[in-house]
């Protein structure tokens, strides 16, 4: 039999009463039985590339994202410039490298989902710890939010709401940041309604401490697994929603490469140059496919009750 | 159950009053929804004049006030670019993206629910495997990127469907495709957990005990039980489907709400804007309730809570 769950719910008192050295060999347990699901190391492998695409996009890119030729627009991928320069993806309308632009357009997929993730999971971990905790009449308006938030179809009101701020990267990461809690929020709210019956949870409360002290020692340690599972599946959708906007307009503006901009270029020559609508959105496809497998092994390995 | 309906009733009322409420102030982000509605190049003194004249000078509760009186008749201004009634041009548009929505859902339930119970019923074998890469395909896929490949495949290349406007069944494939493949993948996963679920239930065993045939095991004992998170993902997908006709009516020039809406917002033109908004949304709630109905005859449990 293999070390227990890390911390699920079933064995609470685990995690916390274990001293600190044993949680390295818990992340080595972990990690090895993510490996050991195929489509899981998948997922992690192509999650690693993006990253690693994204923070050296300098040194990896054979060319400058940027940098115009128009002598040498839509060229077919695999072409060679004069100066025997491979473009192995192709150039685009104004002759830029699609390959480099698709390299340097996962820095903005990535730093608004990281960035967006962690706004929408701090306020929805906050949320749903106190709805969760204390019940009753704030429970019920948090979740009539809740439900007041989803009414609204995501896009609809990120698209109206950017327009009215003006595009930026900033407006774009906080617009998708602050409407995205809910789903934090639920799934903590749950954890925490069993969580709170708990006998450690009852002993602090009886020994006479706070509430924010029992939330914060007590009830957010054990409510961290789920959070996580959530928080990795979230980012796919995440960079679903930054490079739609992008595709209409309302994402970050040109010149600066993002997936779903070079994808709305790429629509205006798809009779002509199929390329340029082609490679973007197959990079999106694989960069959310590999971390929704990531996401879906995290939770088969961490928590497999979980519903997300 | 009266009481059950009645309590979602009421918070159906809440959750649409808290959208009127979202509504109002997305005019307000900037704090200056006069300098807002005008066009760039309006003085000063014009958007003074226009702010007095439209009441922006009032408190807000008095504002939104009048907001509120306005919206529970329909009433959200006039577009500033066509000068006709904001709200009738969407309800104009309405049909269009019912009908895209619709189609879209059309084809999720037709072709996922029976892929999810072949799925769990002859799990581990090839259909199984073919049909959870598709799904897992399906739900990464944006949906911009399959619209245009679509128009690339079956309009530029094949030349075999419209890429664009709405009028005979062959305009309403491609979107209807595009739109539904995402809430297809999500639904066919979803079912598959479900009937693995249910299968390895303990009246299943005894169904098949006191010899019921395999056949209504699976489609009627089972896939019963199995409907419900079903039935509640369906009203929650139609959230994501009209959220995404936004997208899919832009790529397709699809003449409905979504794409009135993205050239409303280019245009500066919020009155439409804030009616689209407030339509999709009572629509998402109203639909929701609905399913909680549908929910109480599913499973009679809920009757009693």
């Amino acid at each position: 039999m293999a070390a227990l769950p890390p911390s699920s719910v079933a064995t609470p008192v685990v995690p916390l009463a274990a001293p600190r050295p044993s949680a390295d060999r818990e992340w080595v347990t972990l990690l090895r039985r993510l490996v050991r699901r195929r489509t899981a190391l998948f997922g992690m492998l192509v999650v690693l590339g993006v990253m690693l695409a994204a923070v050296l996009a300098p040194v990896v890119s054979p060319f400058d994202p940027l940098e115009q030729d128009i002598g040498q627009r839509l060229r077919e991928p695999g072409w060679q410039d004069a100066q025997g320069r491979l473009h192995p993806l192709g150039t685009d309308h104004l002759g830029r490298d699609i390959l480099a632009r698709i390299v340097f357009g996962s820095r903005i997929a990535l730093v608004v989902g990281l960035a967006a993730v962690a706004i929408s999971g701090v306020l929805g971990m906050l949320i749903g710890l106190v709805a969760g905790y204390f019940g009753g009449r704030v429970d019920d308006f948090l979740m009539r939010l809740a439900d007041i938030q989803l009414a609204f179809p995501f896009i609809l009101l990120a698209i109206a709401v950017i327009g009215v701020l003006g595009p930026s990267l900033q407006n774009i990461i906080i617009v998708i940041g602050v409407s995205s809690w809910v789903v934090y929020a639920r799934v903590v709210r749950g954890e925490v309604l069993s969580i709170r019956e708990r006998e450690y949870v009852q002993a602090a409360i009886a020994l006479g401490s706070q509430h924010w002290r029992v939330l914060r020692h007590h009830v957010l340690p054990n409510t961290l697994t789920p959070w996580l599972v959530v928080a990795t599946l979230d980012m796919a959708r995440v960079i679903v929603i930054e490079s739609a906007l992008s595709f209409l307009g309302l994402g970050v503006q040109p010149p600066t490469p993002t997936w779903g901009g070079m994808l709305a270029d790429g629509r205006v020559y798809l009779s002509t140059a199929w390329w340029l609508a082609t490679f973007p959105g197959l990079a999106i496809l694989i960069t959310v496919l590999g971390i929704n497998l990531f996401g879906d092994g995290l939770r088969d390995t961490l928590d497999p009750r979980l519903k997300v | 159950m009266r009481s059950y309906l009645l309590r979602r009733l009421w918070q159906s009322l809440l959750v649409l009053f808290g959208v009127s409420v979202v509504v109002f102030f997305i005019l307000h982000l900037t704090g200056d929804p006069a300098a807002l509605l005008l066009p760039p190049d309006a003085t000063a003194e014009d958007i003074a004049k226009f702010r007095t004249a439209m009441g922006f000078d009032d408190p807000w509760v008095v504002q939104y006030a009048r907001f509120l009186k306005g919206a529970v008749r329909g009433d959200f201004g006039e577009s500033l670019r066509h000068g006709e009634p904001a709200m009738g041009l969407v309800l104009e548009r309405l049909p269009a993206t019912f009908e895209l929505a619709g189609a879209g859902l059309l084809i999720a339930l037709t072709l996922a629910i029976p892929a999810g119970i072949v799925s769990a019923v002859r799990r581990n074998t090839s259909v199984d495997y073919v049909s959870t890469v598709v799904a897992l395909l399906g739900q990464a896929m944006p949906t911009f990127w399959l619209g245009i490949m679509l128009i690339l495949v079956f309009s530029v290349r094949l030349n075999w469907l419209p890429s664009s406007g709405r009028g005979s069944l062959e305009h309403l494939i491609l979107p209807a495709i595009t739109l539904g493949l995402f809430t297809t993948a999500r639904i066919t996963r979803l079912t598959r957990s479900g009937m693995l679920e249910v299968l390895g239930q303990d009246y299943i065993r005894t169904a098949r005990a006191k010899g019921v045939g395999e056949s209504p095991v699976v489609w009627k004992h089972a896939l019963k039980n199995a409907s419900i998170p079903i039935v509640t993902i369906v009203g929650i997908e139609l959230g994501t489907l009209l959220g995404g006709s936004v997208i899919t009516e832009t790529i397709f020039a699809w003449p409905g709400v979504g794409r009135l809406s993205v050239q409303a917002i280019f245009n500066r033109d919020y009155p439409v804007v804030q009616s689209a908004v407030f339509l999709l949304a009572s629509t998402f709630v109203i639909v929701n309730l609905l399913v909680d109905v549908i929910y109480t005859y599913l499973d009679p449990r809920i009757r009693y809570r």
